[in-house]
């Protein structure tokens, strides 16, 4: 039953590859409840939310694998075929550096600080609100394609970046704030904790900037 | 001659088998892949592509199928080496659609993407070439066939590119997407209305008018082709009111609502692609059927033979048990699986393809309607329009 009008059709990437940037807030949201049990060091609950930040990695990588099986080089798209497996790699290093975080943490059940705490969780949040930012922009893809690349399109998703911009300016800000209160105590703190804190609001940090990175592909495959 | 005397009764009937046969072949393959981009789109069901299909088939064949018909009958091959011995004709033509019957059998039963148009008019050549001489067979006009199966799709793929720019510049990419799909859609209908009435006229009812002593000039078809592009319009935009915008829908894809209004303008399209592929790829069973049946008729091959109407029947309704028995099953097989496609770019597709095909229809060319409507759909994937396309299974 072959018909070349059907075998003509590929199978679009984008849905995909969008559900798979679903999965990979779905696994930095879970970064927030993991906060806020290691503030409270209830360690059962800390494993829990790290087990689930793993599970949505795992899920994460599946679906990257799946994509990159299903673009054979004969795929004629309106994006360029390295672009999309770019953004598909930033995507996926979003919940990869998540998954470090959590795992850096939970191997030496590193407590925050008291005096910290309040700051630390608005830090996390605000790199999770970068994400979903992200999140937005790649959500536009679909329309971008639908719209056959308009140019009232294009403005929307420059919008939306400007938006992701802002967020990760936040988290910047943040970032900073929480540097500074870390640096007032850690003279107080065992040396290797104070390093491990750095090195987390570090990680952190990353996983903002990435998370921005995979949104702003989005300009590079609109350039072309 | 005596042969023809003697058999003619058996070689008739034959004929008629083959024909059948042939057309069997035509409505099975072609008509499912002719439709697929409307019933891919999800635009129209597939009962009601079979229902289109059946009566714009038959409206091509029978209005603008008389060119095609008459190349694939007497274009091919040169009359004049066939003087003595007329039942060549009739052994030749009954040979070729057998053969590119079974071929096309086999080939849908493995699923190999052939034409019946190519495979037809190479049937025919070879016939000629081989069991009369290399010089019977009409070269120059071959040569031109030839040219057009490289030039159609290429003149699909740019029209239907400009219908979708069209498209992106009036509707998509605009503030309110929407009520501008209502505004211009029915122009799009009329440009549907328009042509098919100008190739009717042009070509169809010539001999017609001929016959009664009536006469148009082309500014007085085409105001006639206006009017009737108008008529259509006025239908569609009726429809048209009848499409309510569901904001709802908008939040999951804001073009949802745009795609509606699309699907009413699809089932234009729809049709003007089964008047098209009628117009064109009837001729592919009728054409050989038609060939023998005059010579048979008259014991010598004639330049000039008026088609008998009843053979335009045969050939409708094969292609009709062609689409019922098997045809369906593909056009259902398509009609569930082109996600990728949605009406505003499987009109494009559609209607450049379908262009392409009735202006092939009008001179007499006959072209392959899937490979045109394969070009046409890479032209809207030029376009940025399409998703996704198999590059490999298109080239």
């Amino acid at each position: 039953m072959a018909s070349p009008i059907l075998s003509l059709f590929g199978q679009s990437p984008i849905k995909p590859l969008q559900k798979h940037m679903h999965t990979v807030v779905q696994c930095v949201e879970e970064l927030i409840p993991y906060f806020q049990a290691v503030i409270k060091e209830d360690w059962a609950a800390v494993e829990a939310a790290y087990n689930s930040i793993s599970d949505f990695e795992g899920q994460a990588d599946d679906q990257k694998r799946d994509i990159r099986l299903h673009l054979p080089k004969s795929l004629f798209m309106p994006i360029n075929r390295s672009d999309l497996i770019h953004l598909l790699s930033k995507q996926d290093k979003v919940c990869n550096t998540a998954k470090d975080i959590a795992g850096l943490i939970l191997g030496r059940k590193q407590v925050v600080p008291k005096k910290i705490a309040s700051d630390m969780s608005a830090y996390v949040k605000s790199a999770v609100a970068v994400a979903i930012e992200a999140k937005v922009v790649i959500d536009e893809l679909d329309e971008l394609i639908g719209s056959g690349f308009g140019g009232r399109e294009i403005d929307r998703i420059n919008k939306c970046i400007t938006k992701l911009d802002k967020a990760e300016h936040k988290n910047d800000k943040r970032q900073i704030i929480l540097r500074t209160k870390l640096h007032e105590i850690e003279a107080d703190l065992p040396p290797i904790d104070a390093m491990f804190l750095y090195k987390t609001i570090e990680a952190i940090g990353n996983l903002a900037d990435r998370a921005q990175s995979a949104g702003e592909q989005i300009q590079i495959i609109i350039a072309r | 001659m005596e042969v023809l005397n003697e058999y003619g009764q058996i070689l008739l009937i034959l004929a008629i088998i083959f024909g059948l046969f042939m057309a069997w072949g035509v409505g099975a393959n072609d008509v499912a892949n002719a439709m697929g981009t409307s019933v891919g789109s999800g635009a129209i069901t597939v009962r009601q592509a079979i229902v289109i299909a059946m009566i714009f088939e038959f409206a091509g064949a029978y209005l603008a199928g008389g060119e095609v018909t008459a190349t694939i009958r007497k274009g091919i091959i040169d009359p004049l080496s066939l003087q003595g011995t007329p039942e060549y004709l009739v052994y030749g033509m009954l040979s070729a659609l057998l053969a590119a019957g079974t071929w096309l059998l086999v080939a849908s039963i493995v699923g190999w993407p052939v034409s019946t148009t190519h495979s037809i008019v190479g049937a025919i050549v070879g016939f000629a070439a081989v069991a009369i001489s290399v010089d019977a067979v009409n070269w120059s006009k071959v040569s031109t066939i030839a040219a057009s199966w490289i030039v159609s799709p290429v003149l699909a793929a740019s029209i239907s590119y400009m219908l979708f720019k069209s498209v992106q510049k009036l509707i998509l990419d605009t503030d309110s997407p929407f009520e501008n799909a209502k505004r211009y859609v029915p122009i799009y209908m009329f440009m549907v209305g328009f042509m098919i009435t100008m190739v009717t006229l042009i070509k169809g009812l010539k001999h017609v008018f001929k016959d009664i002593g009536f006469s148009l000039s082309y500014f007085e078809m085409s105001m006639v082709a206006a009017l009737a592009g108008l008529a259509v319009a006025i239908i569609g935009s009726l429809l048209l009111t009848r499409v309510k915008r569901n904001k709802a829908i908008e939040e999951q894809d804001r073009y949802a609502n745009v795609e509606k209004v699309f699907a009413v303008l699809m089932v234009f399209t729809a049709c003007a692609m089964a008047f098209a592929h009628g117009s064109n790829d009837v001729a592919n069973a009728v054409g050989p059927m038609a060939a023998a049946v005059a010579t048979i008729k008259s014991g010598a091959v004639t330049a000039k033979s008026s088609m008998p109407t009843w053979i335009l029947l045969v050939g409708g309704i094969g292609i009709v048990v062609g689409l019922v028995t098997y045809g369906y099953k593909v056009m259902a097989t398509i009609g569930t699986k082109i996600t990728e496609l949605t009406p505003s770019r499987g009109f494009a597709a559609t209607l450049g393809a379908s262009a392409t095909v009735v202006l092939a229809s009008g001179i007499g060319l006959p072209i392959s309607t899937t490979h045109t409507l394969v070009g046409a759909v890479l032209g809207v994937g030029l376009a940025r329009g399409l998703a996704a396309i198999n590059s490999t299974y298109a080239l």
